[in-house]
């Protein structure tokens, strides 16, 4: 059980949520963070379904890592995390129809996802499958929060509502207070990442 | 034993390997699922008809409250006729092809409506809705919009239930008799006609309008009545130059309808 939770597969989890985040450090993943964040309810379905794919195609790849020929490698990546995400959206699309229906606006861009292949590479080619799937979920939630954080500023600001209910109260309206359009286009999302990025460098300085 | 990984040869076997060991999967995942997922569809669909008529589709039993509430109809040659075949779940082709399905069906409230099916493009891939019309084909019971792959957040805002209840009780046509409901800008609708569009989805809403345009304009014969009137409006083309000549059949197109008969 300690040789499980060791301090190396433990970093394997928390790096990526914070030093080694996705999206804030080694600033991958960014066309679908832009993409969907406008509300905060798909940013939250994309960061889950993400770290779900991330998680077990690192697994699989980590698995057959030592069979992969070298050449076409990025291939065989590829093929395996095409071919989960195709089989997921069909189990979805037989059991659990609503589900599937949410996500179907999803499926290409996670599969595309910039994260996803360079976990594959960078990680699970090197690593077995257990600290494998940690880093898989670690780098999926990395990813996550910022779409979070980036989802709540802009539905707030862009619509006067979170998860589609309106925070705003009237009054405020009344006052002269208008919701920003701008911060429903993407335009404003790569802003919106860029002080992230900001923030989070300058609270990380020292590292 | 250490495999040469780096080798054509088990550079090849692998990559052939790999490809036929997905392709079973793909092709067996796909074929043992699609008799489930093609139910899934149909009831999806019959659910989309329902939201349209103001049912709430999550708390009713939905294959069970179609079965009791819509008539499958086709409309041709001027009168409605129920419809016997399979169920469809998509209607782009059918409508094309002059096929045009209409659902006669009781609304949420008990009204008598009439629901048409609407296809059209979006910005990223197809649309597709349901429209509910009142017993007199003149005014808007109630919509459903669905996409592909409209951006969400923005264009998938179209199959949220704010954006599809400002079509309620809008008049169809306008004063010369075309079809006049559209989305316009958000925030810019003025005209009794017209509903507010997405911000920030200005071309999913200009999809929308365009479907909702051409889709009723296709179905512009059983709207207008016209055609209950003049039955063979399509056949004596040109001759019946008015509406009243054309309330009686046409003498030559007698002829033409036994032939069609036998």
């Amino acid at each position: 059980m300690s040789k499980l939770f060791s301090e190396e597969n433990k970093a394997a989890f928390s790096n990526p949520l914070n030093l080694n985040n996705p999206i804030a450090v080694q600033v991958l993943g960014i066309c679908s963070a832009l993409a969907v964040t406008s509300q905060l309810k798909p940013a939250i379905v994309m960061g889950l379904s993400v770290t779900v794919i991330t998680a077990f195609s690192n697994v699989i790849i980590s698995l057959i890592r030592k069979s992969i020929p070298n050449r076409i490698r990025i291939i065989v990546q590829l093929v395996v995390v095409a071919t989960l995400v195709t089989i997921v959206s069909q189990l979805l699309k037989a059991y659990v129809y609503d589900v599937s229906v949410q996500l179907s606006v999803y499926v290409g861009l996670i599969i595309t996802n910039c994260i996803l292949m360079g976990r594959l590479e960078a990680f699970a080619m090197q690593n077995k499958p257990w600290p494998s799937l940690l880093d898989g979920i670690g780098n999926g939630l990395g990813y996550a929060w910022v779409l979070v954080v980036v989802g709540f500023v802009r539905e707030l600001f862009g619509f006067g509502t979170l998860f589609g209910y309106n925070v705003i109260p009237q009054f405020v309206y009344d006052a002269g207070y208008t919701n920003n359009g701008m911060m429903v286009m993407p335009a404003m999302s790569l802003i919106i990442v860029g002080c992230v990025i900001w923030a989070h460098r300058a609270y990380n300085k020292e590292s | 034993m250490k495999l040469n990984t780096n080798g054509n040869v088990y550079t090849f076997c692998y990559a052939a390997v790999m490809v036929i060991i997905v392709a079973f999967l793909l092709a067996f995942v796909a074929s043992a699922l699609k008799k489930t997922q093609d139910a899934n569809v149909a009831n999806d669909t019959k659910g989309q008809i329902l939201t349209a008529l103001g049912y709430d589709k999550a708390a009713i039993n939905v294959a069970d409250v179609y079965a009791e509430k819509v008539q499958d109809n086709v409309f041709a040659e001027g009168e409605l006729k129920a419809f016997d075949g399979n169920f469809n779940t998509t209607y782009g082709s059918l409508i094309k092809n002059g096929e045009l399905h209409v659902f006669t069906a009781t609304t949420a409230n008990g009204e008598q409506a009439y629901v048409i099916p609407v296809v059209g493009r979006g910005l990223w891939g197809g649309l597709w809705g349901y429209i509910a019309v009142n017993e007199t084909k003149d005014k808007v019971l109630g919509t459903y919009f669905y996409h592909e792959s409209e951006t969400a957040g923005l264009g998938a805002r179209i199959s949220e239930k704010w954006f599809q209840d400002q079509f309620i009780g809008k008049p169809i046509f306008g004063e010369d008799g075309n079809v006049a409901l559209t989305v316009v800008k958000a925030g810019a609708a003025q005209q009794e006609n017209e509903v507010d569009g997405v911000t920030g989805a200005t071309l999913t809403s200009n999809g929308v309008a365009a479907m909702v345009k051409d889709g009723l304009t296709a179905y512009k014969e059983f709207l207008s009545g016209a055609a209950a009137q003049c039955p063979n409006k399509e056949k004596c083309q040109g001759k019946c130059s008015s509406e009243e000549e054309c309330a009686s059949p046409c003498p030559a197109d007698e002829s033409e309808s036994t032939d069609v008969e036998q």
